[in-house]
Formats: structure tokens, C-alpha cells, sequence
């Protein structure tokens, strides 16, 4: 058990115990973590931090719509063979140079130990996750055009995070480890914001959490404010050079953390009413 | 191993598969856990729980196998000092181990308390005070078997704690949605169609042109196939919908999610569609049934959901619809019969259970449109039939008895 590194966070990335155990039980076990949460509660950074914190090289692979899982192996360009056909232009009998792995092909290939992000996994089609079991179950992959089957020297660390847009198929949920970042309480947020505002007066911190964590109680917002907002919002209210005094009678940049028009309205109503 | 704790869990709805909890297995075997109650905690909860509603069950389902592991009891500073620098207990043999006598926590806890409000200074080696490298059932670490450990880092009761505060109560559905079942069945609507710009390389029509030409290569191009399927679901938000109200969501939140829609429109309507239908369930904000018309051809595909009973007078008169002031100058079948015409195909999924369709309202609407039950079944004969095959129409049980009162006559 003494074979791997443990995630315990970076020095960037504040990562719950829960969410640490998460990982490094994935790791262990070579099984894909997937990850859900609110938007903004840095789910995405999360695979960037396990790649720092572990020392792998990071793969991403952002999911969309019309993403396909064969196109995450690789993809076979048939028109460039049949142009150098034409021209001779390289060998076309040599069918491996028409190949280009795609991230997760590439995750499967390499030489040493990768981490894996898919990104947003359920904006893809329904049957998305279905199409990818069986490679991410043997982390290996069959390619017909060369006859060539690729199996992973070390099971990469599969990243998965998902907003919750569709449900996932059963199949594909017992084969992953499965962690949800909560939003993070105050003691967490506090430490959060040290991280990445250090300069931060903390009386201002203080208050910048209050009016924060007010906001995010005000009924029937579309979207509530997120910790990346926040971290957002108080970069502005620093380059600004906002303090506590101001903070104490208005929300200075109060779009960064409003996206809506009419959730803009709802919170300055809150807003003068508390004052 | 803890095999309870399986079972106390699926009991409590969390659908955990010997697979993953033999993962679990192996993970401990790893030695995952560190002996350590959170991180067990953390372990069982990220491999066997795949949903954050199902955080709270798995709060309960813990607190219900380990809560007995608790030590509540607040340890003093002095005691602490006593334990520092354990002096290691020689292995025990297994006789002398069957000697020491296992209490039950109860009583054990008792003894403690009572221990730690007599004990005055530090004890190695004994039998009956807390201390290290003895027999007694009080110390740090060991082998005792029935003893109470104090100390070690985090101790056992730290997980019982996390689970009592069930955090996760508030991302609790009692309702598992379902909604992936309704959006699979969704998606054979599906109508595939080369439609819009050339995006793709159509590779048998540039190898066919290609050799056409004499080896002289030419690329065919061809738009991407993509649904172009149209969706209009008319929902009844009426006050007798309330007790189907869970289906009817998941309904529409699997067909709003899915992709594959060309176009996707649902409006709200209450018990009968009149001149108005509503964007939203509250039904303020209200759009002409007309002017909706002239924005759909009649390639749409039209779903009506509601559960077709109400009043022969609110579906048959002019102004009979429910709300008093409403002065409805054409007849709900009017308006209805407005929408099947203007549609090439449409159902009504009924949410009412198919036993009590003998009903005037219900008879007369599924004489206009197909009507299915709003079960997997019927939603899937639906959709077959909105999908161009032949499909008979759910028929209605004549003889029901159930209390609908008597048969309505039957308006021309």
C-alpha cells in the first residue's frame, strides 16, 4: 500500500478528507472517480490538481453533444491516405500514420501513469456512457484498421465530472467511484479564499463571506453564486480597491456574481433590504 | 464482512451490488480505511453511494449499524497524560486472551465513566486502571477483547458524528427518478434526416465518384445526420393532476433533457385546453392557442398529458370552463379538435390507472386522440405510433365500478 502517492490536495486546490479519500480510493483501485456537484465547486479543477498533486501528465477530453466515445480512442483520416494514394506522398501501406489517438486513446497509450478528465460526460448522447465500459472497465482498446489491440501499461486515474443534465445508465455507475462536492461551508470557503487571495484583509474576508453567503440564501435565484464567483468577485473588489466601509453599504461588481437579469433584481432587493 | 451494513443499506433503498461491495472488500484489503472509522466512512460512502440523494440513506444506514461504535465520553487532559509513551503489551496468548472477559458496550461505558472519575495518575501494566500495556479492558490500543481504545487519531466515534449530522438530508428524492427509462424510451422518436450545411465526407459516395472519375479523387460531402424531430407536450397542471404530479415531471424533465429533439415546446394547460395554454405551471404567463398554431407546421409531434376527467360541462359547453370568469366562447372539444386537426400525429398519455377510464369526459377525449396509460408500456406504444406504426389504442374497460357515478349520456 506504500506503492503510490496520496492526494491530499495542492497547495492551490483545498480538497476535502471526503473528497481525498475519494481519490485515492479510485486510484487504488484503478476505477474511474466521478464527480458531481454544484457548478463552480471546482470539479474540473479537481483533475488538475490530482495531476499536480500526483505528478502525472493531464488529459483532457471535453465532452459535447455530438461527442462520440470512438472518437475519444481514435480517428482514422481515410481521405489524407487516399490523397497520398494519389500523390505518393508517404508510404499508404504503413495505415498507422492515419491514425491520431484521441484523449482517451492517447490516456491508454502512453508510457507512464495519466489522469484523465472527461469533461461534462452527461452533455454527450444517452448512450455515451454505455459505449465506453468496456475500455474504461479493461482500459484497453481495439483498433480494427491495424489489427492492433492497445492495453494501458498503468490504469490511468479517470476523471468524470458531470453536471446532472441526464441520468447515467446503472451499468456505467457501479463500475465508477462516485464522490459529490457539497458547497463548501464557511471554515472550508475561508480557507479557499486564503489560497488564492493570501493579501486578503481578513476583517474584509469576513465581510466579503457575510454578504456572500446572504446572497446565496436570497429565494428563487436562478443560479446561485459559486466559490469560483466569489474568488472572481473578490479579485475585483481588490484590484478595485473596495474596502470594508464601502462593502458595508453596497455590492461593488455585483456581476460577477449575478449572471441572471432578473436574479440581478432579486438580489439588490435583498441587498437594500438588509441595509 | 459487515455484511449487515449491505443489507442495512439496500434496505434503506440504496441499490449497492455485490460487485461494488466487493470492491469495498478489496479496498479494505488494501488497507484503504487505515483502521480508521471516517475513512472508512468516506470509502463505503464513495463506492457503494453513486447519487447525492442517496447521502441520507447512507447516513441512516450507518448511524443504524455503527452507532453503538460511539464514544461519547469527554476525555480529560490528565488522562491523556497517563497514555502518553504507551509501554507495548507483550503479544497475548489466545487462552489468556479467552480469560479477559468481554462486557457489553453498555456496561463497559459504565466502567469507564467510572474509572475515569476515580483514577488520580497514570497506570502501565495493570489489570483494572486505564492505562497502557495491561489487561484491562481501558486503554490505549490493544488487543482486549470487548475494550474501549482511547486515543489513536480520530477515534471511532468521529464517523458516527459525521453521519448524525446527515449534511446530505436536503439532496434527498424519496422519488428515485427514473427519468433515464422515460428518456431511453424518448429517444426512439427519433427521426434521422440529412438536413443543412455539408459538414461530414460521405466515404462510399467519394470512393463510387472517386472511381467514376477514374481514380481521380473527388470528395463528396454531405450534411450531418441529425433528428429533426419536433415535440409539442401539452401538460394538464389541474388540481386533480396533483397525485400523478411526480410521473408527469419526470416525464417532462426527460423529454426537456433530451438532445435528440429538433424542437422541443411544452405549455400547461387546466383540465381542458381552451384558448389560452400557459408557459409556466402556475399558469400567468398565457399564450394564444392560435398564434402557438401558426408557429408549428403539422409535423410536430403532439403529446397531450393530463388525465381527461373533469366535468361533461367544462369539455361540452361554451363557457364551461372551471374558472368562473372565464368566458370560453368555444368548447374545450372545440379547441381540442382545433389541435388534433392541425397535427399529422398526436397521443394523450394518461396518468389515470386504466381501471378508471370509464368516465364521460375520458371516453369522449380518447375517441379524438389515442390515449395510453403514462406507464413504460404505454408511453412506448405511444411513441410508437407517433413514431408511424400501427398501434391499437389502449381500449377503455366497460365495466369498471368504480364510483364515477353513472354514465354521463353521450354529447354528439
Amino acid at each position: 500500500m506504500r506503492d503510490f502517492n496520496f492526494f491530499r490536495g495542492t497547495e492551490d486546490y483545498i480538497a476535502s478528507p471526503a473528497l481525498c479519500d475519494a481519490v485515492n480510493v479510485a486510484v487504488a483501485l484503478g476505477r474511474p472517480l466521478l464527480v458531481k456537484g454544484e457548478p463552480g465547486t471546482g470539479k474540473t479543477l479537481l483533475a488538475h490538481a490530482i495531476a499536480r498533486g500526483l505528478d502525472m501528465p493531464l488529459i483532457t477530453w471535453h465532452v459535447k453533444s455530438t461527442t462520440r466515445a470512438v472518437d475519444g480512442l481514435y480517428v482514422y483520416d481515410a481521405v489524407a491516405r487516399l490523397h497520398d494514394s494519389r500523390f505518393n506522398d508517404r508510404d499508404v501501406r504503413d495505415i498507422r500514420q492515419y491514425i491520431t489517438m484521441g484523449p482517451l486513446g492517447r490516456a491508454l497509450t502512453a508510457p507512464e501513469r495519466t489522469v484523465l478528465l472527461i469533461d461534462e460526460i452527461d452533455k454527450a448522447d444517452l448512450e455515451f456512457p454505455n459505449d465506453l465500459l468496456r475500455e474504461l472497465d479493461e482500459m484497453a482498446f481495439h483498433v480494427p484498421e491495424t489489427g492492433e489491440t492497445h492495453r494501458a501499461r498503468q490504469r490511468p486515474v479517470a476523471v468524470i465530472t458531470s453536471n446532472n443534465e441526464k441520468e447515467l445508465p446503472n451499468a456505467f455507475l457501479r463500475r465508477c467511484v462516485f464522490h459529490f462536492i457539497a458547497f463548501p461551508d464557511d471554515a472550508l470557503m475561508r480557507r479557499i479564499i486564503r489560497v488564492h487571495h493570501p493579501e486578503l484583509p481578513e476583517r474584509l474576508a469576513r465581510q466579503c463571506l457575510a454578504r456572500f453567503y446572504h446572497l446565496r440564501k436570497v429565494s428563487g435565484l436562478r443560479k446561485q453564486p459559486s466559490t469560483s464567483e466569489l474568488i472572481d468577485w473578490i479579485a475585483a473588489l481588490l484590484a478595485g480597491g473596495v474596502d470594508e466601509s464601502v462593502l458595508r453599504n453596497e455590492l461593488p461588481f455585483l456581476g460577477t456574481l449575478i449572471k441572471h437579469e432578473a436574479d440581478m433584481e432579486r438580489a439588490l432587493r435583498a441587498v437594500h433590504s438588509r441595509l | 464482512m459487515f455484511t449487515g451494513f449491505f443489507y442495512e443499506m439496500r434496505g434503506r433503498g440504496i441499490p449497492v451490488t455485490p460487485t461494488e461491495w466487493l470492491t469495498l472488500m478489496r479496498a479494505l484489503s488494501l488497507g484503504l480505511a487505515f483502521s480508521d472509522l471516517v475513512r472508512f466512512y468516506h470509502l463505503a460512502r464513495a463506492v457503494c453511494v453513486k447519487s447525492e440523494t442517496l447521502y441520507d440513506a447512507f447516513d441512516q444506514a450507518w448511524l443504524a449499524v455503527f452507532q453503538g461504535v460511539e464514544a461519547p465520553v469527554e476525555i480529560q487532559e490528565a488522562v491523556w497524560k497517563w497514555l502518553k509513551n504507551p509501554v507495548l503489551p507483550g503479544p497475548v496468548a489466545p487462552d489468556d486472551l479467552r480469560l479477559l472477559k468481554a462486557m457489553d458496550l453498555e456496561r463497559l461505558r459504565r466502567e469507564f465513566q467510572q474509572r475515569l472519575a476515580s483514577q488520580t495518575e497514570r497506570h502501565d501494566g495493570g489489570s483494572h486502571w486505564i492505562g497502557t500495556g495491561g489487561t484491562s479492558p481501558f486503554g490505549h490500543g490493544g488487543y482486549r477483547p470487548g475494550g474501549l481504545r482511547v486515543g489513536g487519531h480520530a477515534g471511532g466515534g468521529m464517523a458516527a458524528q459525521i453521519a448524525a449530522r446527515r449534511a446530505f438530508a436536503n439532496y434527498r428524492s424519496d422519488r428515485v427518478l427514473d427519468t433515464r427509462q422515460i428518456g431511453v424510451a424518448l429517444k426512439k422518436l427519433r427521426r434521422f434526416a440529412r438536413e443543412g450545411n455539408r459538414s461530414e465526407v460521405d466515404m462510399d459516395g467519394t470512393i463510387q465518384a472517386t472511381a467514376r472519375q477514374g481514380g481521380e479523387i473527388t470528395v463528396v460531402e454531405r450534411p450531418e445526420r441529425t433528428s429533426n424531430l419536433k415535440v409539442f407536450l401539452l401538460m394538464d397542471a389541474g388540481g386533480s393532476m396533483t397525485s400523478y404530479a411526480t410521473r408527469v415531471g419526470r416525464l417532462f424533465s426527460a423529454a426537456s433533457r433530451a438532445s435528440h429533439f429538433k424542437d422541443f415546446k411544452a405549455f400547461y394547460f387546466h383540465n381542458c385546453v381552451y384558448e389560452y395554454v400557459f408557459r409556466d405551471i402556475s399558469r400567468w404567463d398565457a399564450v394564444g392557442v392560435e398564434e402557438l398554431l401558426r408557429s408549428m407546421d403539422s409535423s410536430y409531434r403532439l403529446i397531450l398529458v393530463g388525465d381527461a376527467c373533469m366535468a361533461p360541462t367544462e369539455l361540452m359547453a361554451r363557457w364551461g370552463a372551471i374558472y368562473y370568469h372565464h368566458r370560453n366562447e368555444r368548447t374545450g372539444l372545440d379547441w381540442l379538435e382545433l389541435l388534433g386537426e392541425h397535427f399529422e400525429r398526436s397521443v394523450w398519455l394518461n396518468p389515470m390507472p386504466l381501471r378508471f377510464w370509464a368516465h364521460p369526459t375520458v371516453e369522449r377525449i380518447a375517441n379524438m386522440f389515442p390515449m395510453f396509460e403514462l406507464t413504460l408500456d404505454g408511453l412506448e406504444q405511444a411513441i410508437q405510433l407517433l413514431g408511424g406504426r400501427r398501434v391499437e389504442p389502449t381500449q377503455i374497460p366497460q365495466h369498471s365500478g368504480v364510483g364515477h357515478g353513472p354514465r354521463g349520456p353521450r354529447y354528439p
